[in-house]
């Protein structure tokens, strides 16, 4: 199922048990696959227009008077075109405006760079503290939407739209702020945020393991607040790290696993994978991969570099 | 004369611009054609350019605020000699200087870069003001969406705009009715536009966007009224002059093949009577 559609018929579901759910979007319904929600709550629904800024003030008046309202919109408007409202109606006043932007990092494929946002985790990341969250598959989606809806404060969710990938299992947990360690290795550690660096990670676990090298794979699922004991435990066990994000380095997955091992004065190593400081464009998926250094094997390569310089160390 | 010369390049623009999104397989067609008989009036009668220099001191400019409409100015300047024919074929492939948004680094001839709907006319506000500070006399023409309209910085420009008088600066809406949720009016209405615009002291005017007769007569009217910025509604179809696409309710960005887009071709050819 497409994540799109899971985020529409579980928040269809919370709806229909809590009165208090209302739906924003700003003429991408139809991108964001929400119509069914108009049409089964029509009162509980609206659509702004092209008015991003406007979306997230309205949201916020509607979490003022009571409503938990989730407002939607490609992710590069959904951060940069908004990011006053979010900040200030949203956050300064300590609202719950449950905040949507979709088709993250590469995703945006044919829209290009206006629309590649590999920028929008990084500056929510930046509002004191905001929840960032991306689920990295449909099961993870289903079961945090009900707590990011009922968690008091304010919530960025970076949403992947189109293809849906059921990897957790229906009865595996979530909780926001927690990641999961989904595989165990002993000689690195590879971190992953989002869909699209977990699968692209999985397989870079598999590669190795066929050259004898065991990774530790983590899904982190929450980048703020980071699940630190759980970065920092893998970190201490095999002293390499790879930051794996379908988004800038800086201020993402790769800056937040930094902070945490400088702080705590883990001696590991890290290398980042994502989009090294450039402008996203247009294209179809494989190139984007290829072009940002995001597939498994740039994912190997990196990991293989850095034993080697623990090797020569 | 200019009707008949004009018409054919119209013709032959909404042609290309059928055939290079049919060929890649997606695009926003709905929102390119409506604006083939504009981009005809602007780039084959009006604008002062030099294909050979795109960056000339003192021609006009032309900002496409809806940017995702690129693909229809990309035919218009590759026609006109800004890049190689071939470039059409490139279009939102990897790599390509030719990206679904307008793109001022990437495309000669492009002046602004767009995709963010609502930031086209506070750019081309600060472009007619640079060109007042070298004392050009030339015309600086900008289009944005329906659905674009709703964005509240096109308020804030249009005030901008008509305190610093940039009677420079010829605007013109692409009032096609219809945005990607649905008709306009019912998403988010912008009726009466001419009223908004006008009480923003714009000099406004309103006429039918694809009669290029028309288009080219309110240019006209407006240079010649001074001390106000200048707003002209076109009302027009979205998709218009494909079948599959005019009336069609996901006619924004559509997936169709190049056979769709060649039998859309055929019919316009053979309804202007130029069917080999
Ligand atoms: C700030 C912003 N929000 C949303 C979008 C996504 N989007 C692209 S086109 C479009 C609809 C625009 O409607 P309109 O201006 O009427 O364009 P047209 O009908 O001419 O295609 C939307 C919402 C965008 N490009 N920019
Ligand atoms: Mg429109």
């Amino acid at each position: 199922m497409d994540m799109r559609d899971v985020y529409t018929e579980t928040l269809m579901e919370l709806a229909d048990k809590d009165d208090r759910i209302v739906l924003l979007e700003a003429d991408l319904m139809n991108a964001t696959g929400t119509r069914p929600f108009k049409a089964a709550y029509p009162d509980r629904f609206f659509d702004v227009g092209v008015s991003e800024a406007d979306m997230v003030g309205v949201a916020a008046g509607l979490s003022a008077a009571g409503k938990i309202p989730f407002a939607a919109s490609f992710g590069c408007f959904a951060s940069r075109r908004v990011y006053d409202q979010f900040f200030l109606s949203a956050n300064y006043a300590q609202l719950n405006v449950n905040l949507v932007g979709t088709d993250p990092g590469i995703t945006a494929l044919f829209n290009g760079g206006t629309h590649m946002t590999f920028e929008d985790a990084g500056i929510m990341r930046n509002i004191p503290q905001l929840r960032v969250l991306e689920p990295s598959d449909e099961v993870s989606l289903r079961k945090l939407l009900p707590q990011i809806a009922h968690w008091p404060r304010s919530v960025y969710l970076r949403l992947h739209r189109k293809g849906g990938w059921s990897f957790y299992s229906e009865d595996e947990t979530f909780e926001i702020g927690k990641g999961k360690l989904i595989r165990e290795g002993s000689d690195i550690t590879l971190a992953s945020f989002g869909m699209v660096m977990l699968q692209e990670t999985l397989k870079a676990a598999d590669l190795l393991e066929k050259k004898g090298i065991h990774a530790d794979v983590i899904d982190v699922l929450t980048l703020k607040p980071l699940d630190r004991e759980l970065v920092l435990a893998s970190a201490r066990k095999t002293g390499l790290i790879v930051s794996c994000e379908n988004h800038n380095i800086y201020n993402g997955l790769g800056s937040a696993v930094a902070e945490v091992l400088a702080e705590d004065g883990v001696p590991a190593r890290l290398r980042r994978i994502g989009c090294q400081d450039k402008f996203g464009e247009v294209g179809k998926i494989d190139y984007l991969m290829e072009t940002f250094g995001l597939t498994a094997a740039h994912i190997v390569d990196t990991a293989e570099a850095l034993i080697g310089m623990k090797k020569t160390a | 004369m200019f009707d008949t010369d004009l018409s054919h390049k119209a013709l032959e623009i909404r042609k290309k611009t059928l055939e290079i999104i049919g060929k890649l397989g997606v695009g926003h067609i709905g929102g390119s054609l409506s604006v083939v008989e504009l981009l005809t009036v602007l780039y084959y009668k009006r604008m002062k350019i030099d294909p050979l220099n795109p960056g000339m001191e003192g021609r006009d400019w032309f900002v496409l605020s809806k940017g995702h409409a690129g693909p229809a100015l990309y035919c218009v300047l590759a026609d006109l000699g800004f890049f190689p024919e071939e470039w059409l074929l490139t279009l939102n492939t990897g790599g390509t200087n030719l990206p679904s948004h307008c793109d001022r680094v990437r495309t000669p001839g492009i002046d602004m870069s767009t995709g963010s709907l609502g930031q086209g006319l506070s750019a081309t506000v600060g472009i007619t003001l640079a060109q007042r500070i070298d004392g050009h006399d030339n015309w600086v023409y900008v289009c944005i969406g329906d659905g674009e309209s709703q964005e509240g910085q096109n308020w804030e420009a249009a005030m901008t705009a008509a305190h610093y008088k940039t009677d420079r600066l010829i605007a013109f809406t692409d009032f096609n009715k219809m945005q990607i949720d649905g008709l306009t009016e019912d998403v988010m209405g912008i009726e009466k536009i001419e009223d908004k615009w006008a009480s923003f002291n714009w000099h406004v005017q309103r006429i039918d966007g694809h009669n290029m007769v028309a288009i080219d007569d309110a240019i006209e009217i407006a240079q010649g009224v001074s001390g106000r910025p200048h707003m002209i509604i076109l009302d027009t179809i979205k998709g218009k002059g494909a079948a599959f696409a005019e009336g069609n309710p996901g006619n924004h960005n559509m997936v169709f093949d190049i056979k769709t887009a060649r039998e859309a071709i055929d019919a316009l050819d053979a309804k202007s009577g130029e069917a080999i």
